[in-house]
């Protein structure tokens, strides 16, 4: 009796949640600048896209590019404020408004479009397999009844629970436990987006990305709340003045290339005008 | 072997970013869990009490935040409360006010099960004396209920202490999480970095856990009971 009560209480609670008006304030442009800074949502331990540096300092690609959009929008590359995120409350920190801008690896998905707005993007990916020298994975086929590591809320972990009921996922809430688990030979492969994955291997000699370009070609771009019009719009600007510098030749120069490797060709990764 | 372990640390700021995630650690734990402590003991003579609307009301509280997930409650807090009602709370304050949610009913319940195992005859006894019914509580129930409390209270404080690093996921850089920061960058160049820094991370852990053990087993020992 008791315990029915309880369930209905949780229920509610959950259904209010879920139910309740999701649109409320969300400033603008104006507020931006009126704060004086923006607040941009970056990874804080995914090398080379977003980290912090042994200063515990934030660098990386991701991070390259916010400081070019808090000099453009505020005049300074320091007039931001680094909301550290994990994969999977990329969504949240928009939706909950605890940030203005994600900037942190977000593959452009139907499903995420539905909650937030992509500006244009600013790298394209698509999925890849890491998996031990000794018994690599070239096929997606090898890995049927086999075990594939993801981190949940990545665009991997969708792709295969969607596409390939037939494979055995073992998730992990974090890239680092994900890529010690691959170490540790609890999977037979891993799946990520392939850029994480050239950048690894790169380090780890004992393994190879056997299947290097899987799914879909997919698009990394900056996401805003929904309704933040103004700058959304900003964003798309910014973005199309900086692919026609070259910006992000240069940022794959400073932050990419020597993780990747010599292997990865930046037109491989980079978007074109 | 102890200069790669060294020089983890000694890389930039390494150090200091580990002690200032140990801060965030420790202020959480400390404020929740003598919140909880504080709170907890009112909260479970209640639920030992005689009134029964209290009691079923404190009932629904404990098996609320029972059956909910830490992970749950620091997102409702945090997130939800800011998407429906635009309740913007700080990272920190939503920490510590889920982890006082958690520690106090957990205690009030270790309360009540402390009240309750105390034989009926030590109320009728106090009443017969004239006691009110406050000062039987505090004079005859409560000293004598302190020390079956105590095992508990310590495992309570040492999960709690121990569920911290849950806080990260509302972008809260703990302990923990500084030091899988530190990991991913040093790992680079040094692949025992991973060992080095949580094995550090693992000392201090024991460090802030063991002296809890310890005080309750001094404690017992100066309570016979």
């Amino acid at each position: 009796m008791k315990r029915a009560r309880v369930m209905i209480l949780a229920l509610a609670l959950a259904f209010m949640a879920l139910v309740a008006p999701t649109v409320l304030w969300a400033g603008d442009l104006d507020d931006v600048k009126a704060a004086g800074k923006i607040r941009i949502a970056v990874f804080g331990d995914k090398p080379p896209f977003g980290f912090l540096d042994e200063n515990g300092e934030n660098q990386g690609y991701d991070v390259y590019l916010a400081k070019r959009v808090a000099k453009d929008l505020l005049g300074s590359p320091d007039k931001v404020e680094y909301v550290l995120v994990e994969a999977a409350s990329r969504l949240e920190v928009l939706l909950a408004n605890k940030a203005d801008l994600v900037l942190a690896n977000f593959t452009v998905t139907p499903e995420r479009a539905q909650q937030v707005d992509f500006a244009k993007p600013y790298m394209k990916v698509a999925l890849g397999v890491a998996s031990p020298k000794s018994a690599p994975i070239t096929k997606v086929e090898q890995l049927k009844g086999k075990t594939l590591i993801v981190t949940k809320g990545t665009t991997a972990d969708f792709y295969f629970t969607k596409n390939h009921p037939e494979i055995k996922l073992l998730k992990f809430d974090q890239n680092t436990e994900a890529f010690n688990a691959l170490w540790d030979g609890r999977g037979n492969g891993l799946a990520h987006d392939n850029t994480f994955l050239f950048a690894w291997v790169k380090d780890n000699k004992n393994f190879v990305t056997g299947i290097e370009f899987l799914g879909d070609q997919d698009f990394i771009a900056p996401a805003v709340k929904k309704g933040r019009t103004e700058l959304l719009n900003w964003v798309n600007k910014e973005i199309e003045k900086l692919i026609k510098e070259k910006f992000f030749e240069g940022a794959f120069k400073a932050t990419l290339a020597t993780a990747f490797g010599e292997t990865v060709d930046p037109k491989s990764v980079l978007i074109e005008e | 072997m102890l200069d790669s372990a060294l020089s983890v640390f000694k890389m930039g700021r390494n150090l200091a970013r580990l002690m200032e995630g140990l801060g965030v650690t420790l202020e959480i734990s400390c404020l929740a869990v003598a919140l909880s402590i504080v709170l907890g003991i009112p909260i479970g003579l209640l639920m030992a009490g005689q009134r029964p609307i209290v009691k079923r009301i404190l009932r629904l509280y404990l098996e609320f935040i029972r059956v909910m997930p830490i992970l749950v409650l620091l997102f409702l807090f945090y997130y939800s409360l800011s998407k429906i009602w635009n309740i913007n709370l700080s990272a920190m304050a939503v920490s510590i006010l889920v982890f006082t949610l958690w520690g106090a009913a957990e205690m009030g319940d270790l309360v009540r099960a402390a009240v309750t195992s105390l034989p009926r005859h030590q109320w009728d006894s106090g009443r017969a004396l004239g006691l009110t019914e406050t000062q039987v509580s505090f004079y005859v129930i409560i000293p004598q209920a302190v020390r079956r409390l105590l095992p508990g209270v310590i495992n309570l404080a040492t999960r709690m202490i121990k569920t911290t690093p849950f806080v990260f996921f509302i972008n809260l850089p703990d302990l923990v999480k500084v030091g899988q920061q530190i990991v991913e960058v040093a790992g680079f160049r040094n692949p025992l970095a991973s060992v080095w820094v949580y094995g550090f991370i693992f000392i201090i852990y024991f460090a802030i856990c063991y002296p809890i053990s310890l005080l309750s087993r001094y404690l017992e020992r100066r309570w016979p009971s």
